[in-house]
């Protein structure tokens, strides 16, 4: 276990390591950072004094380190149209990001995994044909239309939720969240319903094939041979030996979910990181998107991690042998 | 002589398993058609669209925000009713469409080429070269492949002017989404080829003399080549939704030459004053388009699956 977990560290360092690599080469060489910072009237020994201040006449790998070091402890320079630590603007978009991709992940668990339970126990039924009709459709649908079609529905013609924004605030130190007033968690819903959806889909589909298959089984057989209720049978050592690859696939899903919060966010002008990073792009903000991209690889590695030591948790297997 | 190997192809395919299971299987029939359909509209889209909605000197203000022909105020002239400049819906979606496959199509064939060349090399030479390249597929892996399109435009926009950028900012888009793609078309190649090259008409082929690049090329392609027109199926669905998603966010196709996705976004800003069919129609093209791709995908995995068969 301990050998396992420390390669698996080292795996994780050297993701970090390129991810890092690529950041920096994209703050070093796309465009001049001196001509972003400065304005049009500054002399050219100004430039020239800047440039050595900033250290960019250093060897490559003496930049490199210089900026992984800052970046290991949150420091990315200033924005180029802000003209503000990009730090401090994570900072103050973080907390809308993960609430919501927090909710979308609960939304897409507490109702896909029922679900696909569901579908995989009653195949011929109904409900259950319905329910993978919507899902090929979930599937089908881009997150961004989703969002546009539940504005239309809940924004324009039946005008019960609002479509913009986080509502109001409150703070908490460092954190603002808008689980305490009325207004932040109504302006929850739509969002995260957008960004649940396709995440939901997946689980659903997931539980449900692994489900058919474990169902197949003989210790299922036994267990019913055994004369034990349907319920236990189906909850108990079905749906226990389901879960490896649902946690696989939930934990690389959390992570897509703060991706895909990119586009819940611009359909819904939802003050996080994701709209941070459109609008980076769009004004070529290098530091704002070399920020951005380290701390979501940073997501995925620990989400990464905690769902190998997951594993352990839940499949005894894995403890017996080496596993890896 | 040529003739005679011709309908023998033809011959071959109208009993092959794959038309047997196609002929059975409604869904994927009716999934064919539309997306047939939706193809041919987008490639003769010149020719039959109603109206040229970019075409300045046709287009009238006087038209503009018209809803749908069968609603009151509707026109005959604009069946699915027009957009703020004018322009007739329906035209426009078979102009957008054009686009959007375009980029799709184009996507998929250049993660396809990169793909599959990786994956064979992979798997044929084995040893660190594999390794590296599967490292290399494993860190792109674990990003989703949005993300990686997105980064891919922001850079071109930092490396190129920002004329030269609208110019080619067709080519970049199919770039960006075409490399974040080539991994699955490579892991699927290089599983294949491990199990290919040690099959006795790839040994023989090695025993008389064959280079390694021929035999990749004329024996072991061919015969990997199953699964990955599964992947290209439902890859060309991913690829559509992936411009669509880019252009709505802005960073795709310039507002000149609208996608669907770009259409959507457009329409998208008229919604709160009413004008839901700005939008909603490219919507349901694009659902409808992707919808009967991926139906496609599914039936032709099942196709090919032995295990089902």
């Amino acid at each position: 276990m301990v050998s396992f977990l420390f390669k698996r560290l080292l795996q994780s360092i050297i993701v970090m390591f390129t991810v890092a690599l690529i950041a920096f080469s994209m703050f070093r060489f796309v465009g001049d950072p001196i001509n972003n910072m400065v304005g049009q009237d500054t002399s050219q020994e100004e430039r020239d004094e800047l440039r050595e201040k900033l250290g960019l006449n250093d060897p490559f790998v003496v930049q490199f380190l210089r900026f992984a070091g800052n970046a290991a402890v949150g420091d990315f320079g200033y924005s180029y149209k802000y003209k503000i630590p990009v730090s401090e603007m994570i900072a103050e978009r973080m907390p809308a990001t993960l609430e919501l991709a927090f909710i979308s992940a609960i939304l897409s668990l507490v109702v896909g995994i029922p679900l696909g339970v569901y579908t995989a126990l009653r195949r011929e039924g109904i409900l259950s044909k319905i329910a993978m009709a919507m899902s090929l459709v979930g599937v089908s649908l881009p997150t961004f239309l989703i969002g546009i079609l539940l504005i239309l529905f809940f924004g324009v013609v039946l005008r019960w939720l609002p479509t913009f924004g986080r509502g109001d605030v409150v703070e908490l130190g460092f954190w603002t969240t808008g689980f305490l007033t009325k207004s932040g968690i109504l302006s929850l819903i739509l969002p995260s319903i957008t960004l649940a959806l396709f995440q939901l889909t997946l689980i659903m589909r997931l539980v449900r094939a692994e489900m058919l298959e474990v169902l197949r089984t003989d210790f299922i057989k036994f267990a019913k041979a055994r004369g034990l209720p349907d319920r236990a049978v189906h909850f108990k050592h079905a749906l226990k030996n389901t879960l490896v690859p649902v946690i696989t696939i939930t934990g690389l899903q959390l992570g897509s979910l703060i991706a895909f919060a990119i586009i819940t966010e611009s359909v819904f002008q939802w003050p996080g990181m994701g709209l941070m990073f459109i609008q980076a792009i769009a004004d070529v903000d290098i530091p704002i998107m070399a920020a951005y991209l380290v701390l979501i690889a940073f997501f995925f590695v620990l989400i990464n991690m905690i769902v190998d030591i997951l594993y352990y948790a839940v499949d005894p297997r894995l403890r017996t042998s080496d596993g890896s | 002589m040529e003739k005679a190997v011709e309908t023998s192809r033809l011959d071959r395919f109208l009993d092959s398993d794959i038309w047997h299971s196609f002929k059975g299987n409604p869904v994927a029939i009716v999934s064919l058609i539309i997306t047939l359909i939706m193809v041919l509209s987008a490639v003769f889209a010149p020719f039959i669209a109603p109206h040229d909605p970019f075409d300045l000197m046709k287009i009238d203000i006087m038209d503009s925000s018209l809803p749908p022909s069968w609603m009151e105020e509707g026109e005959a002239r604009f069946l699915l009713g027009t957009d703020d400049q004018g322009r007739d819906i329906l035209s426009t979606i078979m102009y957008g469409a054009r686009i959007s496959l375009t980029v799709g199509f184009a996507s998929v064939i250049f993660s396809m080429i990169v793909g599959i060349t990786l994956g064979l090399i992979s798997g044929y030479a084995g040893g660190r070269v594999d390794a590296f390249i599967m490292r290399v597929a494993d860190i792109q892996l674990s990003f989703p492949a949005i993300l990686i399109a997105l980064l891919i435009d922001g850079v071109a926009r930092g490396i190129f002017s920002s004329e030269l950028h609208s110019e080619i900012s067709l080519y970049v888009l199919i770039f960006a989404i075409g490399i974040s793609g080539w991994v699955q078309y490579a892991r699927t190649v290089r599983g294949s080829t491990l199990v290919e090259k040690n099959k006795e008409y790839v040994q023989a082929a090695r025993v008389i003399g064959i280079r390694p690049g021929t035999i990749l090329r004329r024996h072991i392609l061919p015969n990997v080549m199953g699964p990955v027109m599964v992947i290209a199926t439902i890859h060309l669905a991913v690829a559509v939704i992936t411009e669509a998603t880019l252009s709505f966010l802005g960073v795709g196709v310039p507002p000149t030459t609208p996608s669907l996705g770009t259409l959507i976004r457009i329409g998208n800003e008229y919604l709160f004053s009413g004008e839901w069919w700005i939008t909603i129609f490219p919507g349901a093209t694009l659902l409808i388009l992707v919808l009967a791709v991926n139906l496609l995908g599914d039936w032709l995995r099942d196709a090919l699956n032995p295990k089902l068969r």
